[in-house]
């Protein structure tokens, strides 16, 4: 068990003087509670012995007194434990979404967004009551046990061995138990996640669940999960129940004996009768402690096996972590200082006007260098030659993990800065796993990519991402307005850089008409705009960041041919010439694109202009003619 | 809902085991009349060893015999009780998920668009958790508590009845303190649900578009939103956590005040000679039973109280209104599929109509195609033909017959439905398809993929149609799913078919090859079909174009076209030259 929360505990590092005082303080509560038998003895002794009135009444005054300073004690105590339990879950929660955010496509698929869930909240809440309860009771219990063994002890040491022997037999019921029943633990919350797996499928796809009239099915398949899942809390909850009992049996049987040879003892004169009826006491003191330790072993229990469960979650790795050399770089570009420095240098050498300022900004954002580089750069970026945006595939493959066959191989082209690359192909081509290929959201499995000349596992990642505008094939929005959604994209962006991406993207003649136009708040997974909508407002998202490289993955399916085709104009007409590859399955989409990748099966089956294509390729001209027969482009034109 | 309603809604289900809960209640007699019967065995034991020489070996031997006994008996009926406990909770909850779950199935789809996912999620998961937590912990401790004090109070005025007087008198102490912190704690803790619940939705959403927060580089400032969360639920927590934990050593503080009482007068009573002082270290040892009850019974009941909280939104859930089913459940079988909408007005919020006074007359088998600019109230005709929401004014009739004369499922049974979100099932490719009629053979299954294109490539995947399609269905590409959509619409063999940009994310070259099994499949049915997509919908017979939430152009292709309008300039600018 240690080793479980080994890991765990560093979050519980601030609050080092709290896990040390709350026990401490629950030590102090639990040696006045040892004092009390002995206070009452005194009583009887010599209060009742000597019919010494004043003694019964001063020493009942110490039982009281030793009773306030008790809960002074323990609510001081308490605060620390509640304190420090809290204040580790709140930093095991921000740690963890932290993790989970640093995680890779791959490993999310892999595990699954309900579980992550639930480790995020329920286990997590597990953990916190455990550690509440480890501070409060794991020291103040084996002291008492303790505390009464040697009193007991000091007592007569013969008619003593049962306190030992019973205590090492409560320890090995108690651990004895733990050891079944933790497995099942962790049983018991697969059940548990399978539950919260079907009651949100359920919830997602109400809309064909009701179409389809397959509620009573569903329900069905939801009473076995449920129905298991109980299964499984019982038969835990069996073993776990018999933690009690057999504490019980085994103090009392101890008891027994203690009596016996108690009873000898006395015969043999080495022992008094009130001696007897005091370890009797201890012995009780110890049993009421040990249930109390065994109930929070229940709780620990469980506490450890969602302790295990959030750990397992840390352990996995992004398989996207970044090599030393990568390291190295970032320190290069994201050094804080040198930022600064290159901030300074640059509004102290160039004369200021609005342009200007922004191209600086964005160079500051998005690449890296000395500060002379970026002035030379800022220089030429003014001047209207800006370089960055260069994509190179170099053979490139990518096989999913756990995939047979690769989805994309040998993909081979060049597209310069600036430059326009369509790419097209059928459903299940490996049209989007290509251009994931660009912001790493998957790494290729063989060959390789460059952005502006360096392999992009080369690039630190925040670097990378920040030159490329990706708008995905299903548009996402986040709770918040539509302002919000749209500083995603950068988040320095003035009204008028949100104003010009909302026209460019089409948005502006919807958004407009909203009462409260950029502030409409955006519900959940934008559930309160149209597809078509929610694809613009991606768009829009993108073009706000002015990217270098803009990646529309098919982003305009949603939308009708004029405003596809408006929109089309609009980004041709970018001031900033970002490269940009368009995904779509529209030959119309890309007929003015420099460059067209035709992709059949993941392998790239044609590469040329839209004329080039039509004559040589003929999968393209299959497409094609597909969307427009041939006799209406005769009437279009 | 007020906490007296939750409880009676939760005895509501523990009513069902009854008989469960007679055994627990029984045992937990049992074993209470056992422990407090030890104490005077234990006390004649001692008795019978008064001295070096005097101890009664014979009587001692019966005696301790006795007590092993009890002992066994204690422990039996203690684990009776428990598991009879868990029993009764476990399944108590189970009942209670099933029922929200069931509840789920009927809430209106108004509702369940308002709400986010991850909050009902965790009123389904964590809230119903802790509430078995705090019922498990009430069913263990309070009925033993209760005849643990009962009992003791029984044995303590054999012994002496002024005695127990001031024990009784100051005991309520406790009950009073406990109930203070409370009553104060339960407003912290629905605060903390609260807050709970504010962070689990946010994880769902930023975890659930991971891509989309790395792409933008929000991890940070996700993390701060996160953060500020998180940041409030600790302060709650610390509250919560810390004010409920105070009842404990408050309650023990009544307790020890109890203790030193007892002490103080029965040592008095033992100077007049009224009390041996044996008797005295007696009633010492049960009024520390007595008392320790009360404190077990106040944790009780700060955990019940969290429970109770999260119960109330548990069957706040459960309150929701749901659909109602007002149709008498008799539409004739057969269904030739004319639709008529007769002035229907709709608006999703009251303020902003959205349809307004659409009047539309479609013969059995007609293909009637709907376009126009996204957000013009395409998909919302669909909503309301479905009754995923109800026209506000108007009606639409099918055969004549007012859909909201048909039951759900007799209504929803007469549409095969394909849209734009591609929502698949955990489970195999085989049982998605067959997710559009159950009784249905696999061969049929593989027919239907087969005539909607599905079937080449669920023969390349790993286990055909046995493949598990992983959650999300992310194994798949999205053209893939919406194949499958399909495959399940085909299955069902529906009067009226319902695409609702059901091509939109496939190519238009296996677009066509699918069209050819549309065409087969909408032959003697009447279809609807949303696109924005316009050479897939040029052999409708009426194409209506949208605008605004109002039909402004009602024709077929050629007289559309010729009409040279709305429909002619979207048609027009799929082919215009940027």
């Amino acid at each position: 068990m240690g080793i479980v929360m080994k890991k765990l505990l560093i979050y519980i590092k601030d609050y080092k003087k709290e896990c040390i005082l709350g026990p401490l303080f629950k030590l102090l509560e639990a040696g006045f509670d040892l004092i009390v038998p002995l206070v009452t003895a005194a009583i009887i002794d010599h209060g009742i012995a000597e019919s010494d009135s004043g003694y019964i009444m001063r020493y009942g005054g110490v039982l009281a007194l030793l009773a306030a300073v008790g809960l002074l004690c323990s609510a001081t105590a308490q605060y620390f434990a509640a304190k420090a339990a809290v204040g580790f879950s709140a930093n095991l929660r921000h740690a963890l979404f932290a993790h989970i955010e640093s995680l890779s496509f791959s490993e999310i698929d892999e595990i699954g967004t309900s579980t992550l869930i639930t480790r995020m909240t329920s286990d997590i809440n597990q953990v916190q009551a455990g550690v509440n309860m480890a501070l409060r009771l794991f020291l103040r219990s084996p002291f008492i046990v303790a505390g009464s063994v040697i009193l007991a002890f000091l007592m007569d040491a013969q008619a003593a061995i049962v306190f030992v022997v019973v205590v090492a037999l409560l320890m090995a019921t108690v651990f004895g138990i733990m050891a079944v029943s933790m497995p099942l633990h962790k049983k018991v919350q697969g059940a548990l996640d399978r539950v919260l797996g079907s009651t949100r499928e359920n919830l997602t796809g109400v809309r064909v669940i009701r179409a389809f009239h397959r509620e009573r099915e569903e329900e069905e398949e939801f009473e076995q999960e449920n129905n298991f899942l109980a299964y499984m809390q019982q038969l835990v909850g069996k073993i776990s129940a018999l933690t009690n009992p057999v504490t019980y049996v085994l103090i009392n049987l101890a008891l027994v004996v203690l009596l016996w040879t108690g009873g000898v003892r006395i015969n043999a004169g080495f022992l008094s009768q009130g001696k007897v009826v005091a370890m009797i006491n201890y012995l009780t003191q110890i049993l009421i402690e040990l249930v109390k330790f065994a109930n929070t072993i229940i709780l620990a229990n469980k506490a450890l096996a969602c302790a295990s469960r959030v750990e397992s979650v840390f352990e996995i790795h992004s398989s996207l972590g970044e090599g030393l050399a990568e390291q190295e770089e970032k320190n290069n570009f994201g050094d804080e200082g040198g930022r600064k420095a290159r901030g300074k240098g640059f509004s102290g050498t160039s004369p200021s006007g609005a342009g200007r300022d922004v191209a600086g900004e964005k160079m500051r954002e998005t690449s890296g260098g000395t500060a002379s580089e970026v002035l030379q750069k800022t220089d030429k970026d003014v001047a209207g030659e800006k370089s960055g945006g260069q994509v190179i595939f170099k053979r490139a493959a990518l096989r999913y993990r756990g995939a047979s066959e690769p989805s994309i191989e040998g993909v081979d082209f060049t597209a310069e800065p600036g430059q326009t690359i369509g790419i097209i192909g059928g459903t299940g081509s490996g049209k989007s796993s290509l251009v994931h290929l660009i912001p790493r959201f998957y790494d290729a499995t063989e060959g390789e990519v460059l952005v502006d000349g360096k392999n992009v596992r080369e690039i630190p990642i925040d670097v990378l991402r920040k030159k490329i505008g990706i708008v995905m094939q299903k548009p996402v929005l986040f709770h918040g307005t539509i302002r919000e959604n749209l500083l995603w994209g950068n988040e320095e962006a003035d009204e008028e850089a949100l104003k010009e991406a909302l026209i460019l993207s089409q948005s502006m003649e919807f958004v407009e008409k909203k009462e409260r136009g950029m502030d409409t708040e955006v519900a959940q997974g934008g559930r309160n705009l149209s597809g078509g909508q929610r694809q613009r407002l991606s768009i829009a998202r993108a073009l706000v960041r002015r990217p270098e490289i803009l990646i529309l993955d098919d982003s305009t399916s949603a939308l009708d041919y004029a405003t596809d085709a408006r929109l089309r104009q609009s980004l041709k007409g970018l001031s900033y010439h970002p490269t940009v590859f368009i995904v779509s399955q529209r030959t119309s989409s890309l007929r003015h694109a420099d460059l067209i990748l035709a992709l059949d099966d993941g392998k790239v089956v044609g590469m040329g202009t839209h004329g080039e294509l039509l004559e040589t390729c003929k999968l393209y001209h299959e497409i094609h003619y597909s969307q427009f027969q041939k006799e209406e482009m005769k009437d279009g034109k | 809902m007020g906490n007296r309603q939750t409880i009676k809604k939760v005895l509501l289900y523990i009513k069902n085991y009854w008989w469960l809960l007679f055994f627990s209640v029984f045992f937990s007699a049992a074993s209470v009349i056992c422990t407090l019967y030890l104490p005077i065995l234990t006390g004649y034991a001692v008795d019978s060893m008064a001295d070096a020489g005097r101890v009664d070996f014979s009587v001692l031997k019966i005696l301790l015999a006795e007590m092993a006994v009890m002992v066994l008996l204690t422990g039996i009926s203690q684990w009776i009780m428990n598991v009879c406990n868990n029993r009764i909770t476990y399944l108590v909850v189970r009942d209670i998920r099933k029922d929200v779950f069931h509840k789920i199935q009927k809430l209106p789809v108004r509702y369940l668009d308002s709400h986010p996912v991850g909050d009902i999620v965790s009123r389904v998961i964590a809230d119903v958790d802790q509430f078995a937590d705090g019922l498990l912990m009430g069913f263990t401790q309070a009925f033993t508590g209760i005849l643990t004090i009962l009992g003791t109070l029984f044995f303590m005025i054999g012994i002496n009845v002024w005695i127990t007087l001031v024990v009784v008198v100051v005991t309520p102490l406790s009950f009073f303190v406990a109930g203070f912190i409370a009553k104060r704690t339960h407003s912290m803790f629905q605060k903390q649900s609260e807050v709970r619940g504010e962070q689990t939705g946010l994880v769902d959403e930023m975890v659930g578009n991971q891509q989309v927060v790395q792409a933008y580089g929000q991890e940070e400032k996700v993390l701060a939103r996160f953060d500020e969360i998180n940041e409030r639920l600790k302060r709650y927590s610390l509250r919560a956590t810390f004010f409920s934990s105070l009842t404990n050593p408050a309650t023990r503080f009544v307790n020890n005040l109890v203790y030193a009482g007892v002490g103080i007068a029965g040592a008095f009573f033992a100077i007049q000679g009224r009390l041996s002082v044996g008797s005295l270290s007696c009633f010492l040892s049960y009024a520390n039973q007595y008392t320790k009850p009360f404190n077990e019974i106040s944790g009780v009941i700060t955990e019940l109280q969290n429970a109770i909280t999260c119960a109330g939104r548990v069957f706040a859930l459960l309150e929701e209104e749901e659909e109602k089913e007002t149709a008498p459940g008799d539409a004739p079988e057969d269904c030739t599929g004319a639709v008529r909408f007769a002035h229907v007005c709709f608006s999703y919020t009251e303020d902003r109509p959205l349809i307004r006074d659409l009047d539309l007359d479609v013969r059995p088998g007609q293909r009637i195609a709907i376009v126009g600019p996204t957000g013009c109230g395409k998909t919302t005709i669909i909503n309301l033909m479905m009754r995923f929401y109800d026209v506000t004014e108007g009606a639409i009739l099918i055969d004549g017959r007012d859909i909201r004369e048909y039951t759900r499922e007799e209504l929803r049974g007469r549409y095969g439905m394909v849209l734009q979100e591609t929502w698949l099932k955990d489970g195999t490719v085989l049982e998605n398809i067959l997710f559009g009629r159950e009784d249905a053979t696999r061969e049929e299954a593989v027919e239907a993929a087969k005539l909607s294109y599905a079937h080449s490539f669920i023969k390349r995947l790993p286990q055909g149609y046995d493949t598990v399609i992983q959650e999300n269905g992310e194994n798949l590409s999205q053209g893939q799913r919406q194949l499958l959509c399909i495959a399940r619409a085909v299955l069902c063999k529906p009067s009226i078919l319902i695409l609702d940009e059901a091509t939109s994310s496939i190519d238009t070259r296996t677009e066509i090859k699918i069209q050819s099994a549309f065409q087969k499949l909408m032959e003697g049915r009447t279809s609807f079909i949303v696109a924005h997509r316009l050479s897939t919908i040029q052999n409708a017979d009426t194409i209506l174009v949208m605008r605004d939430g109002k039909i402004i152009e009602q024709g077929d292709h050629k007289t559309l076209l010729s009409q040279n309008g709305f429909y002619a300039e979207l048609y027009q600018s799929q082919f215009a030259v940027e």
